[in-house]
């Protein structure tokens, strides 16, 4: 895939709105392009993506089942109440940091599509004692323009509200900002991954999965392991990146490649073949010990059913979860080559040998 | 049905030991189900057969208690709480144990109410020393709040309408249901909802509904000074479109609001910021199950005291009489 | 003394190879068949005449500790912990690094370098590296590299009158007794699992019963104790040399009444000392189990242990016998 098209499908991903629970308008977005590289994309019952792609298997060897998860849905917010004025009250789905909805626009999924915006006061009127107070949600409103009447008419309680931030690419080509980037990077990486594989030959059965309301609590991935039962899985989703006064080992180079995570949510076996691929093929990568929950997809699917191998690649991000999201996608381009070379090193003897220690 | 609440509000049924509201309950639909069993866990089930889909209509039996951990020399009884309980609410409020044991709550010497945390809290149930005091209830023992039900004219008020109140409305729907239906439908009376939604897990996964639907209590935000919304008593059941365990399915939430709107039923839609119900457990079963929940608001909620509104559960019967009886579509999965 | 070689064995979760490859070795001439699976459990199936419903043992190996995240330009090595660790007792400690057990002294800025204000404050993770003796990156990157696993350096030691000191007693005394009873000629027709991961949320646990679909589940456990000065008694939660520990419920579980009452009659019926665990909170494999598939029953005993999470803690051998024992009375008479 060339580099503007890895760049105009990233941006039509990430632009579209997706609210955990709400996910269609992503999934559309992202079906379009796995349909180009697989061969049959389908909804599970839970709304899951599918895309599957058949291995070739040799003779009379055991077919083996590779699934590639990433979620697809982003943070949002919904309508709580409509207060007098038509001034719209909303409760966050998924981690939001109330201090970065200032100011912020949104569409408001109504009846129809509403642009509004989180109102802010200016601070001509605001006193220095009220500036210094915790900005918590229950203070935040939206205004759309309507009055009560019209709010009334237009919005219902339950409305999904999204953050309307379109990407941005920065200058020098190599930069994208916007909304979502958590995680439509990961499933970017995922169509790439595809791309890879649609010219090679691949023994394993593949599973291309955009997963739904991972930021409610992992609640898709559940489901289509569960639904699924493949041999082993990678997960794909993004990672913090280095910023100012940020560094550590919990912070990752933007730009240096595709994040492996390690630790007991991974299977070693699996970690390892990802690390010398990665090394054969010069692929760059980094690596991030994860003492416990890695708070992903990977964390729900390795205790599905019988157990399920997992692995985990990430995207480095910096402001995760806010609308100005910013990534590299030199590192969505080495995600997706990792994955496609796992995937198409595949064969049966590996996957047995991963229940035996 | 007054009388009916009062039975099962009043009944003993801390998580863990609901086997009393059970047996009440089953009394109640043995008349009216095809089949009635249990699980290892205690959940009851009471299915009316029919062609699939099959719905899972879920109302947990437990209501929140304590449970005691230690006995001293004196007779006095520890305690921990068994699902979400204020300790401070429990401060001269009578308790009850399975044989009908009854003591009361107070706390050691405290300067400040701030101070009043679980390790403080005892509960007398008028024993001299440990002997006698665990002749009526040992460690492991479970208590719930002593209250009896009162009707308000109009509103009800009692302890354990969360959910007994649903326990109710499914107990009405299932009798008032016609012997044919468009589809099988499984009401289960769940267990340990308030530890986890754990009865609804283990039930979920043996029944492989293809729809569910929980009926249990929400907060509302009628009352003086309440949190921020959009539910008041009185003015209907609720569709919940959100809480902390589920984001109804769409498909289940506009077959709520077409059947409610189509039958005249009052309802308002609910988005509950913090809490979680069994459809939250259901929905993640096996494959996925999409499922939704119809809501009675209820003041005071996980306090001796909770207060519904009796048209909100008149007009919860109506709409869960209709949504059996009209056809659900088969479930969808899609090629796209 | 199994226990002593159990916990010498270095085994944090997700790196649980020595616990399990040693526990292979003590089994190899026994009548069982062994299994493990993807997320590294280990499966001992013991056939044999006993009637009866399937039941399922359980035991976890693995320990808390710690995991490399970074080598400093310095050559020391910062970690975080695995598992849930109080970090005020990780400071002045030695561990072990990586596969190859690479020595190392968790250190953190002397006393005397530290302002008034910094002393009295607890040591935070933040604070403390981890010092294997190199002075520079380069060279502890030969040693150690990010993701190695970090155990507690200790070794099982009697004590006292009675007594064991040493590491990882949670879950390796479990271990013990487990093994104990897959030992013994007189108990057959049980599967027996050595989980994985237990302290990072029963993990193993989860695939290991949807592996196996018991009817029943026992869970052994090595729980905390708090039976020293400053603490009364009702917060002790347990008592070393009073027999082993019932638990009546955790944040995981409502012990089964049925299964409680038979362990209870099977530790009168042989005479065998018993407790209940007078605590309410932490989680065991029992939770995780409890609610695989339609539900199993499941209960809980554990072996008192003091200082659990540390890098000593302290049992009595007659608490780890007479658990053993009570293990084996409940399977006997569970044979029917």
């Amino acid at each position: 895939m060339s580099e503007l098209l890895r760049e105009s499908m990233l941006m039509e991903l990430a632009g579209a709105a997706g609210v955990a629970g709400n996910e269609m308008d992503a999934v559309d977005a992202a079906a379009k392009y796995f349909k180009r590289y697989t061969d049959r994309v389908e909804l599970d019952r839970f709304g899951n993506l599918i895309a599957y792609k058949r291995g070739e298997s040799a003779g009379s060897a055991k077919r083996i089942s590779l699934a590639l998860a990433a979620h697809i849905d982003e943070i949002g917010a919904m309508v709580t109440r409509i207060e007098d004025g038509g001034f719209l009250r909303f409760t966050n789905i998924g981690g939001i940091d109330p201090r970065t909805l200032l100011g912020q626009p949104v569409l408001v999924h109504g009846r129809d599509r509403l642009q509004g915006v989180i109102g802010a006061l200016p601070p001509h009127l605001l006193t220095e004692r009220a500036r210094q107070k915790e900005l918590t949600l229950d203070k935040l409103y939206i205004d759309v323009g309507l009055s009560e009447a019209q709010a009334q008419e237009q919005v219902r309680v339950g409305d999904f509200i999204s953050l309307d931030q379109p990407p941005l690419l920065l200058e020098g080509g190599k930069y994208l900002t916007g909304k979502a980037m958590d995680n439509r990077a990961g499933v970017a990486a995922l169509i790439l991954g595809a791309v890879e594989l649609a010219s090679m030959r691949h023994e394993a059965d593949i599973y291309f999965v955009a997963t739904l309301q991972e930021e409610v609590g992992l609640r898709g991935a559940v489901t289509a392991a569960y639904g699924l039962v493949p041999d082993l899985a990678v997960a794909v989703d993004v990672t913090h990146g280095e910023a100012p006064g940020l560094s550590g080992p919990e912070v990752f180079e933007l730009g240096g490649g595709t994040v492996i995570g390690l630790g007991p949510n991974f299977h070693p076996v699996l970690d390892t073949r990802l690390r010398e691929l990665a090394a054969e093929y010069r692929v760059p990568y980094q690596i991030e010990p994860i003492p416990g929950s890695s708070r992903t997809d990977a964390w729900a699917i390795q205790v599905s059913r019988q157990g399920i191998p997992v692995a985990l690649l990430s995207v480095p991000l910096r402001y995760m979860h806010s609308v100005v999201e910013l990534l590299n996608l030199d590192d969505l381009t080495s995600t997706g080559r990792l994955l496609g070379l796992f995937a198409r090193g595949l064969d049966s003897p590996f996957v047995e040998g991963l229940a035996c220690y | 049905m007054e009388d009916l609440i009062k039975k099962l509000t009043e009944a003993y049924g801390p998580s863990g030991e609901e086997s009393a509201v059970g047996a009440l309950i089953e009394e109640q639909v043995k008349g009216s189900a095809d089949r009635v069993f249990t699980d290892d866990l205690g959940s009851l089930f009471a299915l009316r057969e029919g062609p699939a889909p099959m719905l899972m209509i879920a109302a947990h039996m437990d209501e929140i208690g304590v449970i005691v951990t230690h006995v001293d020399e004196n007779g006095f009884m520890r305690l921990a709480p068994v699902g979400g309980v204020a300790p401070h609410l429990l401060i001269g409020q009578r308790l009850r144990f399975k044989d009908g044991t009854t003591g009361t709550v107070y706390h050691e010497k405290i300067k400040e109410l701030k101070e009043l945390d679980w390790p403080k809290l005892y509960l007398d149930c008028g024993a001299a020393d440990a002997a006698a005091a665990e002749k009526q209830a040992g460690i492991g023992a479970l208590a719930c709040l002593d209250q009896p039900f009162r009707s308000l004219g109009g509103r009800y008020l009692a302890k354990a309408m969360d959910d007994r109140i649903g326990c109710a409305v499914l107990v009405e729907a299932l009798r008032r249901l016609p012997r044919e239906l468009p589809q099988a439908v499984c009401f289960v009376f769940s267990v340990q909802e308030e530890v986890g939604l754990r009865g609804a897990t283990t039930a979920a996964y043996r029944l492989k509904p293809d729809y569910g639907l929980a009926v249990d209590v929400t907060g509302v935000g009628d009352t003086p000074k309440a949190p921020l919304m959009a539910v008041s008593l009185g003015k209907g059941p609720t569709v919940k479109v959100k809480d902390s365990s589920v984001i109804s399915h769409p498909v289940v939430r506009r077959l709520m609001i077409e059947t409610a709107a189509a039958n005249a039923i009052p309802y308002q839609l609910e988005v509950l910021e913090r809490g979680g119900t069994d459809a939250g457990a259901i929905h993640v079963t096996r494959e996925g199950v999409p499922a939704g929940a119809l809501s009675i608001p209820c003041r005071y909620i996980h306090t001796p005291s909770e207060i519904v509104d009796a048209s909100d559960v008149r007009h919860a019967v109506t709409l869960l009489e209709k949504l059996c009886l009209m056809p659900w579509p088969a479930p969808e999965q899609k090629n796209l | 003394m199994l226990l002593e070689k159990l916990a010498n064995l270095r085994g944090v979760s997700g790196d649980e190879g020595c616990v399990r490859r040693a526990i292979k070795e003590l089994l190899q001439d026994s009548p069982v068949t062994i299994k493990t699976d993807s997320i590294g459990n280990l499966f001992v199936r013991k056939e044999g005449s006993r009637q009866g419903c399937r039941l399922m043992l359980a035991a976890h190996m693995d320990e808390v500790g710690l995991m490399v995240t970074a080598v400093e330009k310095s050559g020391h090595l910062k970690f975080n912990p695995v598992g849930g660790i109080d970090s005020r007792i990780l400071v002045a400690k030695r561990v072990r690094i990586g596969a190859q057990g690479i020595p190392g002294v968790i250190g953190a800025k002397a006393i005397h370098l530290q302002k008034p204000g910094e002393r009295n404050k607890p040591y935070e993770v933040e604070d403390m590296y981890i010092d294997i003796g190199v002075k520079k990156k380069e060279e502890a990157e030969k040693l150690a590299k990010v993701g190695d696993y970090v155990s507690f350096d200790s070794t099982c030691s009697k004590i006292g009158d009675g007594y064991w000191r040493g590491k990882a007693f949670d879950d390796r005394a479990g271990c013990a007794v487990l093994l104990e009873l897959l030992l013994d000629p007189q108990l057959d027709g049980f599967d027996a699992v050595f989980t994985v991961q237990e302290e990072i949320g029963s993990r193993g646990a989860l695939t290991a019963a949807y592996t196996l679909r018991p009817e029943r589940a026992l869970v052994i456990e090595g729980t905390a104790a708090a039976d020293t000065p400053g603490t009364d008694r009702e917060a002790s939660s347990t008592t070393l040399g009073a027999g082993p520990a019932l638990s009546v419920m955790d944040r995981s579980i409502i012990v089964d009444r049925t299964m409680l009452q038979e362990l209870i009659n099977a530790a009168q019926s042989a005479a065998i000392p018993f407790q209940f665990r007078r605590f309410t909170g932490g989680a065991t494999d029992a939770g995780a189990v409890a609610l695989t598939g339609e539900g199993v029953k499941a209960a809980v005993v554990s072996v008192p242990c003091r200082y659990i999470h540390s890098p000593h803690s302290v049992l009595k051998e007659s608490d780890l016998q007479s658990t053993a024992a009570l293990v084996k009375a409940w399977l006997m008479r569970s044979e029917k």
